[in-house]
């Protein structure tokens, strides 16, 4: 592919790959409304790279089509190397790549580890009937699932929340099982929409720390979309912004900050 | 008293009775830690070789003897076998607090030198690395949780498991080395430096030797007939004596059966699955598990409730005497055990302690009812006096002794005497060695003879042998009416109350006295959810006027109960302030085992108490808070200050 390019270290000691995801003019358009407007840009394997913009900028449908859960009407998705047809979302996720929503999508009545479990559900080999006995080589192949749902669980230290239902949990722990149910399909790329929304401020510092643990530990490259600059500018690699589905700017945190345009639709006009 | 053990049949160190429980016990299980939600076991034979590859690892990296190697994290089989290894090769253990900031970790790191640290995880790397610069003498860290320190400068930091290999390879002049040091080790060879919190000025470093660890952790196992069959579960701090004695000394030396949570918030339901026989805890863990019980008790139907409070009255009535052995007629005893069966069982169950044997309490007074609730499920639930400068053990209840109100008789090999200002002294195989690099401190508090002040008040009961503590020596003071004052006997029944969850009590050289008082978080914010009461901080709801009066009522009781002691009754608070913070060991105004530091308080919050004394109806405040990372910020109030009512001082004596 001929956009591939060498990687690069961070100043951190993080070894940054080739692109491993390009969007090339990607345009999408409910009836009248165009979301996005001619937006390309790539995300390198293992950087944490995000999207941020205003409300309505068109951030969440950017995700959306990066996940396969929007088809752009004009533009090309192309992933490791591949252009990518039109696909389903569950085809998509068995590519690697997995996600967390903004509202939280959880099955609230079940328990932690039953939510980090369905995160294993497409890896399941055996078919339903086998599961449903739950003897011998199911068993076995649930066992290996349950013991990788289990690192993770301590990965994310929500080991006191196991075994309870996540309906009862307060946000911020939710959200940290949606990343445990996200990290359970060990995905290649990883997308989160507002990860750190409604949080206090304790709350966001332990999901940066988790989100910087899960990219060093591993590798995982990350793709997300956020609203609180600080933590933007602190997390990621490079920056993609976003104001009425058009791109306004894209590059490092410090040269996105520096933007004259970033600065007056986003940030505010500083004088 | 039970007879002096004799030195002869003693091993000379912790590391001897590991090889020697290696031998003897094998493929029994020692240690377990819950990880990734399962159980993880070690036998001791594994231990063994885990403790002995990672000591000749230390001697790989340069460790000599008499090294001190701060060991910081939370209660993980890992730093417990770290121990034995620094030990092993004649390097001092100093076990730290994790919760401790960088800055107090700071002062005992270079207090001892040390050259070592070992620490759990990133998140104590990181503030040993924070202070660094002061330490001349750290010379290498060593972690044991790898996650987030792939980027860290390795040069002078190593894991766990990579030194553990080292040593595993070591050659034979290594392991001959290691014999040799082994071999050196004596029962006068210092065992562990445990630093003091210290309710006033710096933590001391308490030095004990292996004589004092051996013998106290062998008596005060036979005492109880502890054996290797013994599970416990360690979750207390590893830097406090207790633990030590407990999960180390105990463990080690009778073959007990060490359980480490998984996470500092799973302890309780750890509790439910390990159902330690062996348990012990302070006074505030007993007081949460039954404020836990009466809320929910409070959340069920009204057949359940009524259920519960036919058999706890009847387990009141005659739960302690069947503990203690007593015969209560056969209609009640049969009662009881049809409680047992639908109430009894199940509870203790839910609370983790259906087979506790032996259960102890210490570090503060209990609350009777709390004492006596646990007691009326038929948990064995006992009271120790002790302290670190003891190896623990002063005086102990012995089976069928138990109450509420003393704390025992003697330890094993333990004299205790009261001293002419009436402060406790004790001599013990236990009295530790001296304090490090401090021996003014050293003599002041130890005397030629090996008598030591405990630095408490008390008295031992005539008729039966019994030690009661009234409080600390130095707070034992006077009021300007010449009356005593002895505020934590007064605090103390505060806090008995649920809604109570610290109070300061001032006076000495006053004419009357006045306290601050913390409301428990979880005890008010429940009642206020029962009772429509909005409130969006802990602020708010520390202020709202029927808090205030809710705590009035309970001043005021105790004014009652106080009132009744001739020698006490000066001690009843006339006016009080509700605090609109916690109280807190990160603002220093408390000790980390949360004793309340009543002299800073007194300075820190002056602007209050002048308040309290000058007759004024409200005060406003300023109070620098600092948060769990270190920054600090600052909280604005204005208090009410309330006055309560105290029981006429000059009360005519009824006639005999």
């Amino acid at each position: 592919m001929k956009d591939q390019v060498e990687g690069y270290v961070t100043d951190d000691g993080r070894h940054i790959g080739g692109i491993i995801m390009e969007m090339k003019n990607i345009t999408l358009r409910f009836g009248g409304v165009i979301a996005i407007h001619n937006v390309s840009f790539d995300i390198r394997e293992g950087e944490i790279r995000a999207i941020i913009g205003p409300n309505g900028a068109g951030k969440s449908s950017m995700l959306n089509v990066i996940n396969g859960f929007y088809h752009p009407q004009e533009g090309e998705v192309w992933f490791r190397g591949n252009k990518r047809p039109s696909m389903k979302p569950y085809e998509i996720a068995e590519q690697g790549i997995a996600r967390t929503f903004q509202n939280i999508a959880l099955f609230k009545g079940m328990t932690t580890v039953e939510n980090v479990m369905t995160g294993r559900q497409l890896m399941l080999k055996k078919n339903f009937l086998w599961q449903l006995l739950r003897v011998g080589p199911a068993l076995e192949e649930e066992v290996e699932h349950r013991r990788r749902c289990e690192e993770i669980i301590d990965f994310l230290e929500i080991q006191a929340i196991r075994n309870t239902p996540v309906g009862s949990l307060p946000y911020g722990l939710q959200k940290r099982v949606e990343l445990a149910r996200a990290l359970a399909m060990e995905p290649k790329l990883l997308l989160l929409d507002e990860p750190m929304a409604g949080m206090n401020v304790e709350e966001k510092e332990d999901m940066s720390r988790f989100i910087l643990d899960v990219n060093d530990q591993y590798g995982t490259t990350i793709a997300l979309i956020e609203h609180d600059m600080s933590v933007v500018m602190d997390l990621a690699d490079r920056v993609v912004v976003l104001d009425y589905g058009k791109q306004l700017a894209d590059g490092t945190p410090d040269e996105v900050q520096k933007d004259q345009a970033v600065i007056d639709a986003y940030l505010g006009v500083e004088h | 008293m039970a007879s002096r053990i004799s030195e002869d049949s003693l091993l000379l160190s912790i590391p001897a009775y590991l090889r020697h429980n290696s031998k003897k016990l094998q493929n029994a299980p020692a240690f377990r830690e819950k990880e990734f939600g399962v159980w993880q076991t070690w036998t001791w034979s594994e231990v063994e070789t885990i403790v002995t590859d990672f000591a000749l690892g230390l001697l790989d990296l340069g460790v000599r003897e008499g090294d001190f190697i701060a060991i910081i994290g939370r209660n993980r089989p890992t730093l417990y076998w770290s121990m034995m290894s620094a030990q092993m090769i004649g390097a001092i253990p100093v076990p730290l607090y994790q919760d401790a900031v960088a800055e107090e970790m700071g002062y005992v790191l270079g207090h001892c030198g040390a050259g070592f640290v070992i620490a759990d995880d990133q998140e104590q790397v990181d503030k040993v690395l924070e202070i660094q610069d002061n330490l001349p003498a750290l010379e290498r860290m060593i972690y044991i949780d790898p996650r987030g320190m792939r980027k860290y400068d390795h040069s002078k930091l190593h894991e766990f498991k990579k030194i553990q290999k080292t040593g595993s390879e070591a050659s034979q002049d290594a392991k001959m080395e290691l014999e040799r040091r082994f071999g050196a080790l004596s029962l006068d060879t210092v065992c562990v430096m445990l630093y003091t919190s210290g309710t006033t000025g710096r933590p001391k470093g308490v030095v004990l030797s292996n004589r004092n660890i051996i013998v106290s952790s062998l008596n005060s196992c036979k005492f109880d007939n502890l054996t290797d069959k013994e599970e416990i579960l360690s979750y207390l701090p590893i830097a406090w004596v207790g633990d030590f004695i407990f999960s180390f000394g105990q463990a080690a030396v009778v073959g007990l059966r060490v359980n480490c949570p998984e996470s500092r918030e799973t302890v309780s339901a750890d509790l439910r699955e390990i159902g330690p026989s062996y348990y012990f805890a302070p006074p505030r863990i007993f007081e949460t598990m039954l404020t836990a019980v009466v809320l929910r008790v409070e959340d069920t139907g009204v057949f359940k409730q009524k259920l519960y409070r036919y058999f706890m009255e009847h387990a009141a009535k005659v739960g302690a005497p069947l503990l203690d052995g007593k015969s209560v007629g056969l209609w009640d005893n049969m009662k009881y055990r049809l409680g047992e069966f639908l109430i009894y069982a199940p509870l203790k169950n839910a609370l983790g302690l259906s087979r506790v044997r032996v259960g102890y309490t210490a570090g503060e007074a209990i609350g009777p009812e709390i004492f006596d609730f646990f007691r009326s499920l038929g948990i064995n639930l006992k009271q120790l006096y002790g302290q670190t400068e003891a190896s623990v053990f002063i005086t102990v209840q012995p089976d069928g002794e138990v109450r509420s109100d003393t704390v025992g008789v003697p330890a094993p090999d333990t004299e205790v005497r009261i001293g002419d200002n009436g402060e406790v002294y004790y001599r013990s195989p236990g009295s530790f060695v001296e304090y490090y690099k401090n021996p003014e401190g050293t003599a002041e508090t130890k005397d030629s003879e090996g008598w030591v002040a405990t630095g408490d008040a008390g008295f031992i009961e005539k008729d039966t042998g019994h030690l009661r503590i009234i409080d600390r020596a130095k707070d034992v003071g006077k009021l300007s009416t010449g009356e005593m004052f002895a505020p934590k006997y007064v605090e103390n029944k505060l806090k008995f109350f649920p809604n109570i969850l610290e109070a300061v009590l001032f006076g000495a050289e006053r004419d009357h006295c006045v306290a601050f008082i913390n409301i428990d978080m979880n005890a008010v914010g429940n009642w206020a959810e029962r009772n429509n009461i909005a409130y969006s901080s802990y602020q708010e709801l520390s202020g709202h006027a029927k808090v205030l009066g809710m705590v009035q009522e309970h001043v005021e009781s105790v004014n009652k109960s106080v009132s009744e002691d001739e020698m006490l009754k000066g001690c009843q608070i006339q006016r009080f302030i509700v605090l609109h913070k916690e109280l807190d060991a990160d603002d220093g105004e408390m000790t980390r085992t949360r004793k309340v530091r009543r002299k800073l308080i007194g300075e820190k919050f002056h602007d209050l108490v002048t308040a309290l004394y000058d007759g004024s109806d409200s005060i406003y405040t300023e109070t620098e808070v600092t948060y769990e990372d270190g920054r600090k910020g600052k909280i604005t109030a204005t208090l009410e200050i309330r006055d309560a009512a105290v029981v006429a001082k000059s009360q005519p004596m009824a006639a005999e």
